[in-house]
């Protein structure tokens, strides 16, 4: 049946046959309740995997407890980087001004505090089950977005769901076909990845450990500063792929649903403050939620992007200037359909009591709940399709309201 | 059942392509029996013969490379008549302006994605070994804005038919020890296929008609049956070669080429200081003077088809090695092959090499000892020689300290992801990126068997990109820690696995695995 499918595609879209995209197509097209308002939403899904540090991200600097368990890297509003006040208790990261112009504009927002139902601190399942939608792991069939698909109303304005990258991630996966694209680039193992290769050929392998270490410098001085965003970096190619995708889903004709995926956020050592790391990263975010923005052009109004990590970080940071698998952390959400202007956070406080088994950031609200939320917003979806298809066994999580404009 | 995990490594990936992921239990059983998991394949001769549907034999291949030489000289003599034809030339077309992309409304996606494939089309579509999972096939970028990009001739689609066939066998073959015996005998007595057309289309053919018939056989079948293939006459320059008095070489005033004579001394049998003299290799020379190929008239036999042209060949006796040879034609040379063959300086060569290649950059002298002397007594069997390394103490003893050639790496790591090869291209482009290009060696020494080759910094560093793209393909679909389960199971280092299991997520977990010590060294 796919077959079929394909060679349908095959002479029908040619253009689209990117190098590096693949494809399969809708055997239907799903149209929006709202078609009728005249809106045609559009949704992205941003996973940062290896557990996004929120307190690094959106800092409770009104919290007394903050700087004293962030330490060398806690964020303030004062001094050479001040991190971006949102309201009188929290602060953004410096490195996201174009995140903060969207706050200002009421078209962000910051859901603090929040956790999936997964517990237990380990990337691989907790990606699982913040991407099938499951309550818990070992459910790695489809994803939580591809069900939202299949649950749309049939019609004629839409087409499949884009898949950004080399495959497509979990939370795209299922029975509703997807549309991939990934720029043609040859991509690069990310500094993360060489860095820990080398520290365990220093430990089992000294021989590839001084090989690799030579190479990579190599490579270094033939691409210049890594920390700068220049063609070819981490930053850059976060910005080419945010670029790309939304040209995609700018066409009348064009995906309306899209997830991709970011790496590089498992900061255990020398994550940085105002600088370093982090921040290097979160400029990256930064950059590609703007490229989201003028790339869909008059389509952002009826935009939302949704960006969400598997987990936490530890409260306290550890012995190396970083921190550890934690618990609940923020959720992001920007674009022109958002309700934003606001840190919606049911605040667990910091004291050592009020942390999740004495170290993490406690879970006061359901990711679920802010994911039911935008896609109820957004596309209609129902309570009932929300807790038993999208989010199985999930009424307990209601969807939050007011999210979405 | 007793288990021996470290064994198991040593059988799976020192003598074999490493452990199939998936339900082989191929860890399982080398550790039950290690020596009996390498030897099972050695009692199948037959399965180290390769038959795919469509590969053709060597003749046939030629005469596919003659008739589509000349097609490419018609096509270019009737494109060179029409271009006198035209005295006038055309007006050049006029190409329509190109409108802002932001004073346009109502893109559609087909426009979008075809402006997306221009401008990135600079780079060339990142190629894994692997194809992302069957729902969305990978389709190579192909903007309108373009020609359509020339189909494969018949040299490049054999080239990559027998490349799959090679990589299907090396993926799907159970410990895979005769298919690296195939490898190192192809290596030893290489072809590259950068030489030439000839060289391209036929280096898959070489290795199934001359190597794997002989893998398990004897060394001077094997011996005979390369040095009288027109893969290897072609790639060492034998049909030029005329014997100076010969009609032919007397006729076209032109002698002798000692390539082939040469090498075939050095590279192939005596090696370096193995006791022969320059008049040696000039006097083999002469000897295989007339070991040529059929040309596209098939004045000889059959086009592309060995044969010995007299007219070519040097008459008289020769000396070489001491010994004379009569003026017996073929004969002579082949008798001249099989005394090289049997020369103690050959069975050391040959059994330095072949451990150097399986066990230690330096090679433990007893085991090249003992080795030399089971290729002397049994007269260069080589399934006896294999037997004798695989009964041997030193081959499980020796630490994992070679190095996985490219080759090995992307063979190793499409077996551990339980991945047919279902396109050979991903392969070829990073074999092609990491210094190994199959079948194409820079010199007729073939490719290094060292560590210090494979191990060198900007290698690594390709390597690690290539693992990257791996994970990032088929890591989403995997669980690392089973992968190293099949991988090393307890014979893994704590350190590799903590490394897999702190990994930020699958697909780094699965890059960090294929680079990991266990998967590198063998």
């Amino acid at each position: 049946m796919i077959d079929c499918v394909e060679n349908r595609l095959l002479t029908s879209r040619r253009g689209l046959l990117l190098g590096g995209a693949s494809f399969a197509a809708w055997a239907y097209l799903p149209k929006f309740a709202r078609a009728a308002d005249g809106r045609d939403p559009r949704l992205v899904v941003v996973i940062l995997r290896g557990a996004l540090d929120g307190l690094s991200t959106v800092a409770p600097v009104g919290d007394p407890d903050y700087a004293g368990l962030h330490g060398s890297i806690a964020l303030t509003a004062e001094g050479a980087h001040p991190a971006l006040m949102l309201d009188s208790f929290f602060a953004l990261h410096p490195a996201m001004p174009e995140f903060a112009r969207m706050y200002r504009d009421k078209h962000a927002a910051v859901i603090h505090a929040v956790a999936t139902p997964y517990r237990d601190r380990s990337h691989f399942d907790g990606q699982d089950v913040l991407e099938s939608g499951y309550a818990g792991p070992g459910r790695v069939q489809s994803g939580w977005l591809n069900r939202a698909l299949e649950a749309l109303p049939r019609g004629e304005r839409v087409s499949s769901g884009l898949a950004v990258g080399p495959t497509t991630p979990l939370v795209l996966r299922g029975n509703a076909p997807t549309v991939g694209w990934a720029p043609v680039a040859l991509p690069q193992a990310d500094d993360d990845t060489a860095m820990r290769l080398v520290d365990l050929y220093r430990h089992r392998d000294p021989a590839l450990a001084s090989a690799l270490s030579q190479g990579l410098q190599l490579d270094k001085i033939a691409s210049g500063d890594d920390m700068k965003p220049k063609p070819g970096n981490q930053v850059a190619q976060m910005r080419q792929v945010a670029r790309g995708a939304a040209k995609l889903m700018a066409a009348d004709d064009g995906p309306r649903i899209a997830a991709l995926a970011f790496d590089g956020w498992d900061t255990h050592a020398n994550e940085g403050g105002p600088v370093g790391r982090l921040a290097f990263l979160l400029g990256g975010l930064d950059g590609a939620l703007a490229e989201f923005e003028s790339g869909l052009g008059e389509r952002w109004r009826d935009t939302v992007v949704v960006v969400a990590t598997e987990f936490g970080r530890t409260a306290r940071i550890n012995g190396t200037d970083g921190t550890d698998h934690g618990t609940a952390t923020v959720a992001l959400l920007a674009g022109g359909a958002v309700k934003g202007g606001r840190v919606i956070s049911d605040w667990p406080g910091l004291k050592l009591a009020n942390l999740y088994e004495g170290r993490d950031l406690k879970p006061t609200t359901d990711l679920r709940s802010v994911i039911k939320g935008v896609l109820q917003g957004q596309f209609g979806l129902s309570d009932r399709v929300l807790a038993e298809t999208v989010f199985p066994d999930s009424a307990s999580a209601r969807p939050m309201k007011g999210l979405v404009a | 059942m007793a288990r021996d995990s470290q064994a198991a490594l040593v059988a799976l990936n020192r003598f074999g392509f490493g452990a199939r992921g998936g339900a082989s239990g191929d860890l399982i059983n080398a550790a039950s029996d290690p020596r009996g998991f390498v030897k099972a394949e050695l009692a199948r001769p037959n399965g180290v013969l390769l038959e795919a549907p469509g590969l053709q034999s060597t003749p046939q291949l030629g005469q596919a490379v003659f008739a589509y030489q000349d097609q490419v000289k018609q096509a270019r003599e009737a494109a060179k008549e029409t271009a006198k034809e035209t005295t006038k030339a055309t007006a050049p077309a006029e190409t329509p302006a190109d409108q802002k992309p932001g004073l346009r409304r109502n893109l559609s996606l087909s426009t979008v994605a075809t402006e997306i494939a221009g401008q990135m089309a600079e780079a060339k579509p990142a190629d894994t070994t692997a194809k992302p999972e069957t729902m969305q096939p990978n389709m190579a970028a192909q903007p309108a804005a373009k020609p359509a990009p020339q189909p494969l001739n018949v040299i490049q689609k054999t080239f990559r038919a027998e490349a799959l066939a090679r990589l299907q066998r090396a993926t799907l073959v159970e410990c895979g020890f005769t298919e690296r015996l195939v490898v190192f005998w192809s290596n030893h007595f290489c072809i590259s296929a950068s030489k030439g057309e000839l060289a391209r289309i036929w280096a898959g053919a070489f290795e199934r008609e001359a190597i794997r018939p002989h893998v398990l056989g004897r060394f001077a079948d094997m011996l005979k049956a390369v040095e009288q293939h027109p893969a290897m006459l072609f790639f060492l320059d034998n049909q030029q070669s005329l014997g100076p008095d010969s009609r032919a070489g007397q006729n076209r005033k032109r002698g002798l080429n000692e390539n082939l004579a040469r090498e075939i001394m050095e590279l192939h049998t005596l090696g370096v200081g193995g006791g022969y003299t320059q008049e040696d290799v000039t006097s083999l020379a002469r000897i295989i003077t007339g070991w040529t190929f059929a040309g596209r008239q098939g004045q000889l036999g059959a086009p592309g088809s060995f044969v010995f042209n007299a007219n070519a060949h040097q008459p008289g006796a020769q000396m070489l090695l001491g010994k004379t040879y009569e003026a017996t034609g073929l004969a002579q040379g082949e008798a001249a092959l099989a005394d090289i063959a049997r020369h103690p300086s050959t069975a050391n060569f040959v059994a330095t090499k072949f451990v150097r290649h399986f066990v230690a950059d330096d090679p433990p002298p007893a085991l090249v000892a003992r080795l030399r002397d089971v290729f002397v007594k049994t007269d260069g069997d080589l399934k006896a020689m294999a037997t004798a390394l695989v009964d041997s103490d030193e081959a499980w003893k020796a630490p994992l300290t070679k190095m996985r050639s490219p080759y090995d790496f992307v063979v190793a790591s499409g077996r551990l992801l339980a991945r047919v090869p279902e396109d050979p291209g991903g392969y070829l482009n990073n074999l092609n990126l990491l210094g190994q290009p199959l079948w194409s060696p820079a010199g007729p020494n073939g490719f290094p068997d060292t560590s210090a080759a494979w191990a060198a910094p900007e290698g690594m560093k390709l390597r690690l990109d290539i693992a990257a793209q791996m994970g990032a393909r088929l890591g989403n679909n995997i669980d690392p820690l089973d992968l190293l389960e099949f991988a090393a199971a307890d014979a893994a280092s704590i350190e590799t696995r903590k490394t897999i299991e702190r990994a930020e997520s699958r697909q780094q977990a699965l890059a960090l695995l294929l680079m990991s010590p266990e998967m590198q060294r063998r």
